[in-house]
């Protein structure tokens, strides 16, 4: 017996630029647009995809943490603002750290689920350039357990918790072999990036990435085992993507064939109190996606393409192998030999990720699957990979914390 | 007394000046630094800022605190370690604001110098007269104890000089910073004859603490600093004279200007470096080395000109620059001064073009200063840029050269005359505090 009870579907996918650093609209010391532009500009970009939006039943937005970045709670309150079909309609604001977009989208589809609605509309955003890196380094820190780590906590707190991952790996794997397929990671990402015009990244004009990304840290101001390049930087965008039952697209019009079946989720939660249990292993991770395959009744072999959540270089490779797709041990070697390339065994963050694309942290969860799904679409422009007819799958994992909340989300292509 | 003893009172004065206040947030962090350390927590820290201008005294309130605040948020990862035993500390944005409470609470603003009576350690950026410093220094020799040691920043008065008229006997050191003074890596510094080796010990450990470059030189008027600024911007005003006969004196200062920043590789034109610097201040540092030096080739017509003008350069107090030999718009040449006109004549694409077709092109494979400054290669195309010069015949090609040849006498006098210990001093002062790519005694003539 499949897992859904009734077919789900995704489309209207849509996100807006990662700004911040890097990209050429982007002054520190100039006004920018604030967390209503991006909420706006997502939901205009995904209903301009759809004929009859009045059919939307209900909305739904994932976000970090905008009380403290931007002061601003209760976002529920601007869907009716950004379009009128949301008025009087329910709408809510989910939370799950850097995966709150990753609920958002589980939020969506177990309502269509549930028999509740026949048409979600799903939104992420962040806007975090509001503060210098420091003190969102404290914003975001609310990630992990403010009682009982922060205090004893490093200055970038979750750089530091990545930088400890790296150091045990090395620690583990040896430091050349883990360190190269860091970089080459840095390296795919930023390529990737260049192929995406709404990337933070995308006017990257670095002739020796691979260099780059070796660079050495530095411990005095910043962490022990990773560089700045080994990190997703600091972003502002939103995301918004429509989910449906059958009726539902029928209802809104949207032709099945511009649409791709969603046919399981696991989400999965850790105890945010304890230490991870392996630091070279997202075991979290691991555990969502064999869940989610399970319930596909699919293997990591029948993935087309993938998107993971990187928020550190680190963190890509164990996403990888918390994927399943390579043994324990040689995440390292299959990044370095060009597997998760775009035209590799099994392309992975194809529009950037999270290092090449940008990081808004609540709008993550549902960028990664309106990439996933452009992809099985065929609506992936310059960035659009090969989905081999025999494996019409993809699959988004999105993490929250130190591998603490966890989606892990399937797509498959229309038939 | 120690260094760590020394910095537990001390006193800027002229604190609320360019320089008095850049030396006042990197002793002020350093001060605090040592307040949080266990074992000082029973001691009391003060520094005292000094500023005869009570208006300004106030605006260093708020810019100390800004300073303060970004010094914190740049080094959060040492402060986080230094405040652990702080249980109320958690988040970043407390531990910076602790630090910057901390370190403002050692500071003490006033307008009255008798507040240095207790401090070990004087420094004073007052403005560059040596009357008044001397005046300063009698006062300060009555109030302070014997221990306490002075370090000018004068760019020019010998110490010497000030030692004897103000009879420190010997605790004064030239300790001069560059502009500005938290940004700049280099400190000249100048023992006058009668110095202790205490002194000269604490000027080496503080600029070890300060993580600067000290360069020792020698103490004649002028120093290596302006010992060779000076003199290369009268040859460039020199220059300016004779060529000014052909290409009228607008175009003759474009000329001048152009060759030494764009064939020479500096990061600004001559002009625009006697702008920045001020040509008050550049008349003024010319007066007391004429005086000192008794050399009366230590003077400018043009510059005593533009003094009398009026037209004087240096900066806004938000450091940006003031309209001098050249005019700017956001800190960017837009025009030149016509000083028999007397308003400014502004460069446009025409005659840019004309001029820039009379000095002739650069050699090929352009560099530029800036494209240069992280080069590894550098030395290496430095040296294929002027080799390509020198074959050049062009009206900028021969300037430069000549700009080049006058450099490098400049500083072979500096060591001949005994101002500079050796080349490599002087090279070291212009590559550090004047960002030069390459030392004046240099292959390249
Ligand atoms: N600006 C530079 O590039 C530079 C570089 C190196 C050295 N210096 C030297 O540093 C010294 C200061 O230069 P600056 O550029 O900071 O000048 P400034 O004019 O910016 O500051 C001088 C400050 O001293 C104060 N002052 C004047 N007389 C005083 C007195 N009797 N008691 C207390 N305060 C008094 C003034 O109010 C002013 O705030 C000079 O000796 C100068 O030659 C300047």
């Amino acid at each position: 017996m499949p897992f859904f009870r009734k077919k789900v579907y995704a489309c209207g996918g849509y996100y807006t630029i990662s700004l911040g650093t890097g990209r050429k609209e982007f002054h520190p010391k100039k006004p920018r647009p604030g967390i209503e532009h991006y909420i706006k500009e997502a939901i205009q970009g995904s209903i301009d995809q759809v004929q009859s939006p009045e059919h939307i039943d209900e909305g739904v937005i994932g976000n970090f943490i905008a009380s403290r970045f931007c002061h601003q709670g209760n976002l529920g309150g601007f869907f009716p603002m950004a379009h009128k079909t949301f008025q009087y309609k329910p709408c809510m604001r989910v939370e799950g750290a850097c995966d709150s977009g990753g609920l958002a989208l589980v939020a969506s589809v177990k309502t269509i689920l549930a028999d509740i609605a026949e048409c979600v509309l799903c939104v992420g955003v962040e806007v975090q350039n509001s503060v210098k890196a420091i003190y969102g380094a404290d914003y975001l820190a609310a990630a992990g357990w403010y009682a009982g780590e922060r205090k004893n906590g490093h200055a970038y707190f979750f750089p530091d918790k990545f930088s400890q991952r790296a150091g045990a790996c090395f620690e583990k794997f040896g430091f050349d072999p883990f360190r190269s397929g860091m970089a080459q990671w840095y390296t795919n990402a930023i390529e990737n990036a260049r192929k995406n015009p709404k990337a933070q990244e995308y006017h990257n004009r670095n002739t020796s990435l691979y260099e780059t990304g070796l660079s050495a840290p530095n411990p005095k101001a910043f962490c022990e085992h990773i560089n700045v390049f080994d990190c997703s930087k600091v972003s502002d965008g939103g995301a918004a993507l429509i989910f449906a039952s059958e009726e539902g697209l029928k209802n809104i019009g949207v032709d099945k064939k511009d649409a791709v079946e969603v046919v399981s989720y696991a989400q999965v939660q850790d105890n945010i109190t304890t230490a991870p249990p392996d630091l070279t292993k997202l075991t979290t991770c691991q555990i969502a996606a064999q869940r989610a395959y399970e319930r596909a009744g699919i293997t990591p072999q029948d993935l087309s393409v993938l998107d993971v959540h990187d928020c550190f270089t680190v963190a890509g490779l164990l996403a990888i192998e918390a994927a399943g797709l390579v043994e324990y041990g040689e995440v390292a070697a299959f990044v370095k030999e060009g597997n998760t390339k775009r035209d590799g065994t099994i392309p992975t963050n194809t529009s950037g990720g999270l290092i090449g694309y940008g990081h808004p942290t609540g709008a993550t969860g549902v960028r990664q699957a309106v990439d996933v799904v452009h992809q099985l679409s065929n609506k992936a422009a310059d960035y659009q990979v090969a989905i081999h007819t025999d494996r019409p799958y993809g699959m988004i994992s999105s993490m929250g914390g130190d591998d603490k909340t966890v989606v892990a989300m399937i797509f498959r292509k229309s038939d | 007394m120690t260094l760590d003893e020394r910095l537990e009172n001390v006193a800027v004065i002229g604190a609320a000046g360019k320089m008095g206040s850049g030396i006042a947030v990197m002793i002020a962090q350093e001060m605090a630094k040592l307040k949080l350390q266990p074992e000082n927590s029973d001691k009391i820290y003060r520094l005292y800022l000094i500023d005869i201008n009570e208006k300004a005294l106030d605006g260093l309130r708020s810019y100390m605190k800004a300073q303060l605040t970004k010094v914190a948020e740049k080094s959060t990862v040492l402060l986080r370690s230094l405040y652990t035993a702080r249980e109320d500390l958690v988040e970043n944005r407390q531990v910076i604001d602790a630090f910057v409470d901390d370190s403002g609470s050692v500071l003490n603003f006033s307008p009255d110098m008798s507040v240095a009576r207790n401090a070990h350690m004087v420094f004073e950026a007052i403005l560059e007269d040596e009357k008044i410093k001397i005046k300063l220094y009698k006062k300060l020799k009555k109030i302070c104890p014997d221990h306490t040691y002075f370090l000018t920043n004068t760019s020019s008065i010998p110490i010497s000089f000030l030692d004897e008229h103000a009879g420190l006997d010997g605790r004064i050191i030239g300790y001069h910073f560059y502009n500005p003074p938290v940004v700049q890596r280099l400190v000249e510094v100048i023992s006058p004859k009668a110095m202790n080796d205490e002194l000269k010990q604490l000027g080496s450990q503080l600029g070890e603490r300060l993580r600067k470059k000290l360069v020792p030189s020698n103490d004649i008027s002028g120093f290596i600093g302006n010992g060779h600024f000076m003199r290369d911007g009268l040859y460039a005003l020199s220059e300016l004279e004779r060529l000014q006969r052909t290409y009228r004196q607008v175009g003759a200062l474009y000329v001048m200007n152009t060759v030494s920043q764009n064939f020479l590789l500096r990061p600004m034109g001559i002009f625009q470096l006697i702008d920045y610097v001020g040509i008050d201040i550049f008349q003024c540092i010319l007066k007391v080395m004429r005086t000192h030096l008794g050399d009366a080739r230590l003077r400018s017509k043009t510059i005593d000109r533009m003094v009398k003008l009026g037209v004087l350069g240096g900066q806004y107090s938000d450091g940006s620059q003031k309209n001098g030999f050249l005019q700017y718009e956001k800190s960017r040449p837009v025009g030149i001064f016509n000083i028999r006109k007397k308003e400014y004549f502004t460069i446009n694409d025409r005659w840019k073009k004309k001029m820039d077709g009379i000095i002739g092109p650069l050699p090929d494979g352009l560099v530029s200063w800036k494209g240069l400054l992280m080069d590894p290669g550098r030395k290496d195309r430095l040296h294929t840029h002027f080799t390509a010069l020198k074959a050049i015949d062009s009206l900028g090609a021969q300037l430069a050269v000549s700009f080049l040849q006058k450099t490098k006498a400049i500083g072979e006098e500096l060591v001949k005359s005994g101002v500079a210990r050796s080349a490599d001093d002087v090279n070291a002062v212009l590559t550090n505090g004047f960002y030069w790519l390459y030392g004046p005694i240099n292959e390249y003539v």
